[in-house]
């Protein structure tokens, strides 16, 4: 099994417990958490598998740099709006 | 001229951020002029030119930016400009009696076009994904903008689902560039193969959208979003939003994927959109406040859009062609009904206070022009001519006969009354005599653009002949 292969299947492994915690947690916060490890399990997978046709590639790790800018500022969102929501008597773990 | 669709916005988005608050509203309409003129020189371009593409700092494919406008494009960015513009027409009187909103509200407007313009221009997966959370992220601000424990508690919920659909649609992507090693939409549409990695791929994006699409089951975050919104804010989502991903979505299912689609996930999917009819139109029905109606209305008006996939997906190229162009009129038709709906209801509702259905008593001879307006875009929703709406369900409905498929039939037709029976709720109580309510005065503004956008929904039942040839302008790809 390639080197390629192993990223790619990490990140899937990352991927379902992430998406298991984001489904089966009820604090907002975890949530938010759970959805950040999903992302590095997705920007592993992007990175990782193009590897097996030509070495390493460029492209990807742009996207995964852009990706990465824009769950930065997709938590940084949910950070203000969930404070915003605790501070206005809202539950974070409904 | 391409770029220049992304550039208005995304300037007017910074000049309303830095220049001084009195100056945001000054420059409203200048730059909706601009950005209405820029999309109408491209679809004159595009209709007589033919298609075009545009390499961003002169970058060709796979490593660069490439934008791509062809006849189906123009129509959703000339679409997107003008609902826009009459929504911020709308909005400019109706923010009036919200200060501190209506300065985020214009910097999260022009960035909410930007990106649907920037969406509809793409020619790569990478950047509708892209798009997609720019999109997502101005319109979680603009859901969010009355910070009120309600409506921050359904912006959360809509930045989750729309952040857990992007993702698991970037994961798709992921696979797809490790399969192919591009993203670039025409050159993956010829080298895309049926294997089990773009089954998995085609899956995963599929889901994302879905949920970001809201399609029953995965709905849940639309009514609160949409009908806890403030009136503008609900017809651009619901006439616009939405439709993004849908867009994406049928992009995948029909051209870069469509070798890796089955006949039976195709019928899943229109499976899904019965159920979004059926269960859409019963809350509908059943919900006491008239917002949450409209967006109810929207949950059931997005599942005809699924009908797309079984009409379109393993039958004769005759049928598929009516049920494609049924669908786009019904995107286009839908959008204009649709904020026509949500800005008439919003102008009740700032009328008599709230938004109880039971207390519309008497509206009709204070408003009528919002309650016609009203009237306009509910018989375009349900489909009786003549109205756009009407054109996109008989060309669906033609579509299934030709292709065999009573089952979406019997579906395409019932959903019309379901429809019916749901809007009649408010003509049965805004018509009575009885005033329950000190009906306050608005605007007539208000009434006027909502009255426009449900006149265009019905006009394009005359005209629908326009889109349907400007879309044929395709440059391959899409069918």
């Amino acid at each position: 099994m390639g080197v390629d292969l192993w990223y790619a299947l990490v990140g899937a492994v990352i991927i379902a417990l992430s998406v298991f915690a984001f489904i089966s947690a009820r604090h907002l916060m975890k949530k938010l958490l759970a959805f950040n490890m999903m992302g590095s399990g997705v920007f592993l997978i992007m990175v990782g598998l193009p590897q097996h046709q030509h070495g390493v590639d460029a492209v990807p790790q742009a996207l995964v740099l852009t990706g990465i800018v824009v769950a930065v500022s997709a938590t940084a969102l949910a950070l203000v709006i969930l404070r915003r929501y605790v501070r206005s008597g809202g539950d974070p773990a409904p | 001229m391409i770029p220049i669709l992304l550039i208005i916005p995304l300037a007017f988005a910074i000049l309303s951020l830095l220049l001084p608050r009195k100056w945001t509203r000054t420059i409203v309409i200048p730059g909706l002029i601009l950005q209405l003129g820029a999309a109408l020189i491209l679809c004159l371009t595009i209709y007589t030119e033919g298609p075009q593409d545009y390499a961003l700092g002169d970058w060709q494919a796979p490593l660069g930016i490439s934008l791509l406008a062809d006849g189906f494009t123009v129509t959703l960015l000339a679409l997107t400009a003008l609902i826009a513009a009459l929504c911020a027409i709308y909005a400019l009187f109706f923010l009036e009696r919200y200060n501190r909103e209506q300065f985020y509200f214009w910097p999260l407007f022009w960035f909410l076009l930007a990106s649907l313009n920037g969406i509809w221009l793409a020619a790569d997966l990478f950047n509708l994904y892209v798009g997609l959370e720019l999109l997502g992220l101005s319109a979680v601000g603009m859901v969010a903008l009355t910070s009120e424990r309600p409506a921050l508690k359904a912006a959360l919920d809509y930045l989750y689902a729309a952040l857990f659909g992007s993702l698991a649609y970037l994961a798709g992507v992921a696979l797809i560039y490790g399969a192919y090693g591009t993203l670039a939409i025409p050159q993956l549409s010829e080298m895309v193969a049926g294997n089990i990695t773009t089954q998995v791929a085609v899956a995963l994006m599929s889901v994302g959208l879905l949920l970001k699409t809201a399609i029953f089951p995965l709905h849940f975050w639309l009514p609160p979003a949409h009908g806890g919104a403030l009136a503008p804010v609900s017809a651009l989502l619901s006439a616009l939003v939405v439709k993004a991903s849908f867009y994406i979505l049928a992009l995948i299912w029909l051209d870069v994927g469509a070798l890796a689609v089955t006949v039976s996930a195709a019928q899943l999917m229109g499976a899904l959109g019965a159920g979004a009819i059926l269960w859409g139109s019963w809350n509908a029905f059943k919900t006491p406040q008239v917002k949450m109606l409209v967006a109810y209305s929207t949950v059931a008006q997005l599942g005809y859009l699924m009908m797309l996939f079984p009409l379109a997906i393993g039958v004769s190229e005759a049928a598929a062609t009516m049920a494609w162009q049924g669908t786009i009129l019904h995107l286009l038709a839908h959008a204009f009904a649709k904020a026509a709906m949500f800005l008439s209801v919003g102008t009740l509702v700032l009328a008599i206070g709230h938004g109880r259905i039971a207390d519309l008593g008497g509206v009709s001879q204070h408003m009528p022009m919002a309650l016609f307006a009203f009237g306009l875009s509910a018989v375009s929703l349900m489909g009786l001519p003549p109205s756009g709406g009407f054109n996109a369900k008989w060309l669906l409905l033609q579509s299934a006969i030709q292709s065999g498929q009573w089952h979406w039939f019997v579906v395409i037709a019932g959903g019309g009354l379901l429809t019916a029976a749901y809007v009649f709720r408010i003509f049965r109580v805004s018509f009575t005599e009885t005033v329950r309510h000190e009906i306050q005065a608005t605007h007539p503004m208000l009434q006027l653009s909502a009255l426009l956008l449900a006149f265009i929904a019905i006009g394009l039942g005359f005209a629908s002949e326009w889109p349907l040839r400007l879309m044929d302008l395709t440059g391959g790809g899409t069918p």
